[in-house]
């Protein structure tokens, strides 16, 4: 038997050393979430000592020169081995409709992965019966954080629904502070709105607006820019200027009480701010959206004509595995999109995180490109910047469903 | 009075000058937690060096490929906008008119309007993930900026002298070498601050047409000030290396970019 | 002879790069516009798309249709930023130019100070033009350190517009301005005595006066009212970008005013002129070339800003859109790389509208001389 085990060690250690070539991985990592990039290079050379492995690293624009980038690369006929994208339609709808990517069905089921993650995200990430990509990480869109302490002290609880919530606010401006709510640039109110969607829509309303079943001047979706602007009115007036960081800051610095972020802000308090989660600073799911995880993910494809093909299938190996996820995860400040990933590594905010993963129902995100196609991301700042310039609800809605028609969402469909 | 209220005004413009730089030197010197928006304007202590070393250590792969850039583009396109200005001023045929304005005209289109077809061309003659193709394109978008200078500065050149060389027998290029070439260099100057600027400080061109290895700096820089949670202190720092070659140039030849403006380079 | 050959060819390969690289790109352009790339995600990435030949669909959506009120609102934007940039630009370089000439002291440390925001790169003076300009922090913070209040303007968080107009509107404003230009053309060839000139000048503005006032009025671009104006959040942008390149004016002013030949002017104070009378007769008309010349430079840096404002305010933040902005966002985040590539066009036309008159005055001159 040992022999045997030995036999079969020597082939596999053998081949991982004949592995020889480039990998390319392309990214628009950078900054705080360069390490854990390359720790889970590390990793990857470590398996395959080799492959000279090229981190092509875009920033700026929020992943704009990213995408140009890649674009003109695609166009151009000279694909990365693999690059980051976001899972969901972000792909679907830019690079499998046009045939660029392989389909990665035969990996996960090598892999084991149609157990090893959620449903929901499965179904987010397939489509035509394919699966595309694979997600390396989670983040959390329907987040709000907020500081104990300082709630303690105006004597008010974190609101559950968005009435409530309105309500708090009426109370907060009256003990003098002046925007309850800290917000951002232009994303971040998008960000904002799309938690408030998901509240007054629930989670298969909210699906339906993306499969063209519900249409976005249908009453109900009305109703959420309604809200939206109400929201709105408990919010800082030079949003505008703000990054999402010195939206958080104003939370920290008691100038505002709440703030509706991605979970990317629990690694900016603990890791810039060298705040403790749970004890400096506390999170709840955003206003009426309790029990559904809002997900957004970044996943790594394979696009059709790679160079390194054997390559970058071992780099999404181990980008989906366990140990993969457990080392990039702690790192970035998100967590896993396995199931079975081990909470000691992670924080207070990982660790719950994680519980909500395992049971809520998934939704994905707009504005991080899992339920929409960039044809409609993309615009969909306008729509924001009308119902900023004109507080018209009807005219927002009208402008969303222009766009989706012009583009034909829900057109794409499963 | 007069003398009081002009070196008033001097001062006052001279601090609306340097107030940005001014922040630019207090928040690199910060530490990523102090960067707030209270404390925009206070003095930290202690200073926080750690952002230049770091910047540095980022910059210095990248950094030979910009000089090397922008060293080589710059000396090209001065190469090439004198040969065209002489040519455009000294040489004009009929329709040369037509040809400088169409040249000119090329000058204000958008970069991002001919990124995909740029790739493709430079891929296809197999300049992309060059460092001489970056070059190369530099240089030829270049071409109608320095040739609109050459051109105006050698129109001033009176045309007796190219005469009287002429007549002593010299061609096309003998003139070149022993009339013109000599009475160039403030027009040189001019050409190689502004193409240096403009190359060393470019972005788009230079992080679509080149692989890692060929990367200037201007993409480290922007490397920086990426991720979701910018640690601003760093690309800060990273702004002020970046600007010290440039600077430079501006101060050693700040004397010699007014004498070539000074000497007709600038008239329509 | 064989030197007027020599002399073409050394031009040649210039031409034909020029000529690839600009004009055959640009034609491409031309050619994409007028497809429909983009509207079908099917096709927009693919390894070999198949274009559609659509006319001007593309055009026509970017000027009426509803979803492309960001790039009407981009494009008076772009006229308001360009205006005042030059003017500022171009008035604050002077006065420096004109100070520093007069200062015996220092003259290098002010050109040095004034001419260093050049060497930055637009990124890095937008990023932090962006931090000055916050309204909780920045410049409207300054005042309190010398005991004063703080300022309140929001800089680039205001959404205000100031000279709103409607943009069914458009073609009435345009005829009118057209027609004032025609009456000055014709004013300006009563003046030479070119009779036949002034006669068709006079009757074309007359013609526009007409349809203006009649027909210019009821037509209707879109079907309801679209307001636009002059954004004050650019007054922000405006201001970062008259800092970087006021230094560069200064010198070519600078220059210039070292150009004027002194007896010229002692000339005419021994005739008695005072100063302002000096700079309004002498100065001023020798300036003029430099002033054309910066023109040009400043133009095309003002038509082609992208990176400043992309720093200043990001993607996504109509007051300071301008076209190369929603044109990026559009092609490499949206897609859509037809109507990308027609914005391209029109930013060309816009350009021609302004240029080709100039050059064609200049061959003019030339050929009378």
């Amino acid at each position: 038997m040992r022999k045997w085990l030995l036999a079969i060690g020597m082939v596999l250690g053998l081949s991982a050393l004949a592995q020889t070539g480039k990998l390319e991985i392309f990214s628009w990592w950078a900054g705080d979430e360069g390490p854990a990039l390359e720790a889970l290079i590390r990793l990857y050379k470590q398996k395959y000592p080799g492959v000279e492995v090229i981190n092509a690293t875009v920033t700026g624009g929020a992943g704009v020169n990213a995408r140009a980038v890649l674009k003109t690369r695609m166009l151009g006929g000279d694909p990365p081995d693999t690059f980051q994208v976001h899972a969901g339609m972000e792909l679907i709808g830019t690079w499998v409709v046009a045939n660029r990517m392989e389909d990665l069905t035969f990996l996960f089921r090598q892999e084991g992965w149609l157990q090893a993650f959620p449903k929901g995200l499965i179904d987010l990430i397939s489509y035509k019966g394919g699966i595309w990509s694979v997600p390396v990480n989670i983040h959390r869109s329907n987040v709000m954080w907020y500081l104990p302490a300082k709630l303690k002290e105006w004597g008010v609880n974190p609101p559950r629904t968005w009435d409530e919530f309105l309500a708090t606010c009426e109370t907060l401006k009256q003990k003098g502070l002046e925007a309850p709510l800290a917000l951002g640039e232009n994303w971040t109110q998008q960000h904002l709105w799309e938690s408030v969607a998901l509240a007054v829509l629930g989670p298969d309303d909210w699906n339906n607006l993306w499969n063209g079943k519900l249409r976005f001047t249908d009453p109900k979706a009305v109703r959420v820019w309604e809200v939206f602007g109400r929201v709105l009115d408990c919010a800082n007036k030079d949003a505008a200027g703000l990054s999402w960081q010195q939206a958080v800051d104003r939370v920290v610095q008691g100038k505002a009480a709440f703030n509706i972020m991605g979970d990317w802000a629990a690694g900016y308090m603990t890791t810039t701010l060298k705040l403790k989660p749970g004890t400096d600073f506390a999170w709840a799911p955003s206003p009426g959206t309790q029990g559904v995880f809002m997900m957004l993910s970044d996943s790594f494809g394979l696009p059709t004509g790679a160079k390194n093909r054997q390559n970058a299938i071992n780099w999404l190996r181990l980008v989906g595995s366990k140990e993969g996820q457990d080392t990039f995860n702690p790192l970035k400040g998100s967590i896993a999109a396995r199931l079975d990933s081990d909470p000691r590594k992670y924080n207070a905010y990982g660790q719950s995180a994680m519980k909500d993963w395992r049971s809520n129902r998934i939704v994905g995100s707009l504005v991080h490109g899992a339920v929409a196609p960039e044809s409609f991301m993309s615009q969909f700042g306008t729509v924001m910047e009308i119902f900023l310039q004109t507080k018209n609800p009807q005219a927002a809605a009208n402008a969303a469903q222009a766009i989706a028609d012009q583009v034909g969402l829900g057109r794409l469909g499963q | 009075m007069g003398r009081v209220l002009l070196y008033a005004f001097l001062l006052l413009m001279a601090g609306f000058f340097l107030l940005p730089v001014y922040l630019v030197v207090l928040t690199a010197l910060k530490e990523p937690a102090k960067i707030t928006l209270e404390t925009v304007w206070q003095w930290p202590h202690p200073p926080y060096w750690e952002s230049f070393r770091t910047a540095w250590e980022a910059f210095r792969p990248k950094f030979q490929n910009s000089v090397v850039l922008a060293v080589s583009a710059t000396l090209l396109s001065a190469l090439v906008g004198s040969l065209n200005g002489y040519v455009l001023a000294k040489w004009p045929f009929r329709g040369s008119g037509l040809l400088f304005a169409l040249i000119l005209f090329g000058m204000f289109i958008p970069y991002q309007s001919i990124l995909i077809p740029l790739f493709q061309f430079m891929k296809s003659i197999g300049l992309y993930g060059n460092l001489f193709g970056l070059v190369l394109v530099h240089v030829i978008y270049g071409i109608p900026i320095v040739t609109l200078i050459f051109r105006n500065y050698y129109s001033e050149i009176p045309d007796e002298l190219v005469e009287a060389a002429r007549i002593d027998g010299a061609g096309f290029f003998g003139i070149f070498r022993h009339v013109i070439l000599p009475l160039s260099v403030p027009a040189f100057v001019v050409v190689a601050i502004w193409q240096f600027t403009q190359i060393w400080n470019e972005f788009l061109f230079a992080v679509t047409l080149t692989r890692p290895e060929s990367q200037p700096i201007t993409v480290a820089l922007a490397q920086l000030a990426g991720g979701e949670a910018v640690k601003w202190n760093l690309p800060m720092a990273g702004a002020i290396l970046a600007a010290l070659p440039t600077l430079l140039v501006y101060i050693l030849l700040g004397r010699y970019f007014l004498r070539g403006l000074l000497a007709g380079s600038v008239k329509g | 002879m064989r030197d007027r050959i020599l002399a073409f060819s050394v031009l040649l390969p210039s031409l034909l790069a020029v000529g690839v690289f600009v004009y055959g790109f640009i034609g491409q352009n031309l050619w994409v516009s007028l497809t429909d790339w983009g509207k079908d995600p099917a096709q927009a990435l693919a390894l070999r798309p198949e274009l559609r030949f659509v006319g001007l669909e593309n055009y026509r959506e970017l000027f009426t249709g509803f979803v492309d009120v960001r790039f009407r609102q981009s494009v008076v934007n772009l006229i308001f930023f360009t205006l005042f940039f030059m003017a500022g630009s171009l008035g604050l370089g002077l006065l420096l130019a004109l100070a520093v000439d007069r200062a015996p002291k220092g003259e290098g440390f002010f050109r040095t100070v004034f001419l260093f925001p050049m060497s930055l790169s637009f990124v890095v003076t937008g990023t932090i033009w962006r931090w000055m300009l916050q309204p909780q922090g920045g410049v409207n913070v300054l005042p309190t350190l010398f005991g004063l209040p703080p300022l309140s303007f929001p800089w680039l968080a205001t959404r205000e517009q100031v000279l709103v107009f409607d943009w069914n509107h458009l073609p009435f404003y345009t005829a009118l301005a057209v027609g004032l230009v025609l009456l000055y053309v014709a004013y300006a060839a009563h003046r030479e005595g070119e009779r036949r000139r002034f006669l068709w000048a006079l009757l074309s503005a007359g013609v526009l006066f007409l349809w203006a006032f009649t027909l210019g009025r009821g037509l209707k671009l879109l079907p309801y009212p679209e307001t636009h104006g002059f954004s004050l959040a650019l007054v922000g942008v405006i201001l970062a970008a008259v800092w970087q390149m006021s230094g560069y004016t200064m010198a070519l002013y600078l220059a210039g005013l070292r150009g004027i030949p002194v007896e010229v002017l002692e000339a005419a104070r021994v005739d008695g002129a005072s100063e302002w009378q000096l700079f309004r007769r002498i100065i001023f008309p020798m300036l003029a070339p430099i002033t054309l010349s910066a023109m040009i430079v400043l133009g095309h840096i003002a038509l082609k800003i992208f990176d400043l404002v992309f720093a200043m305010a990001g993607l996504d933040y109509a007051p300071t859109d301008v076209p190369a902005i929603y044109m990026y966002l559009l092609a490499f985040r949206g897609n859509q790389f037809a109507k990308g590539a027609a914005i391209g066009i029109l930013l060309l036309l816009l350009v021609a509208v302004v240029v080709v008159p100039y050059l064609a005055s200049q061959l003019r001159k030339e050929v009378r001389r």
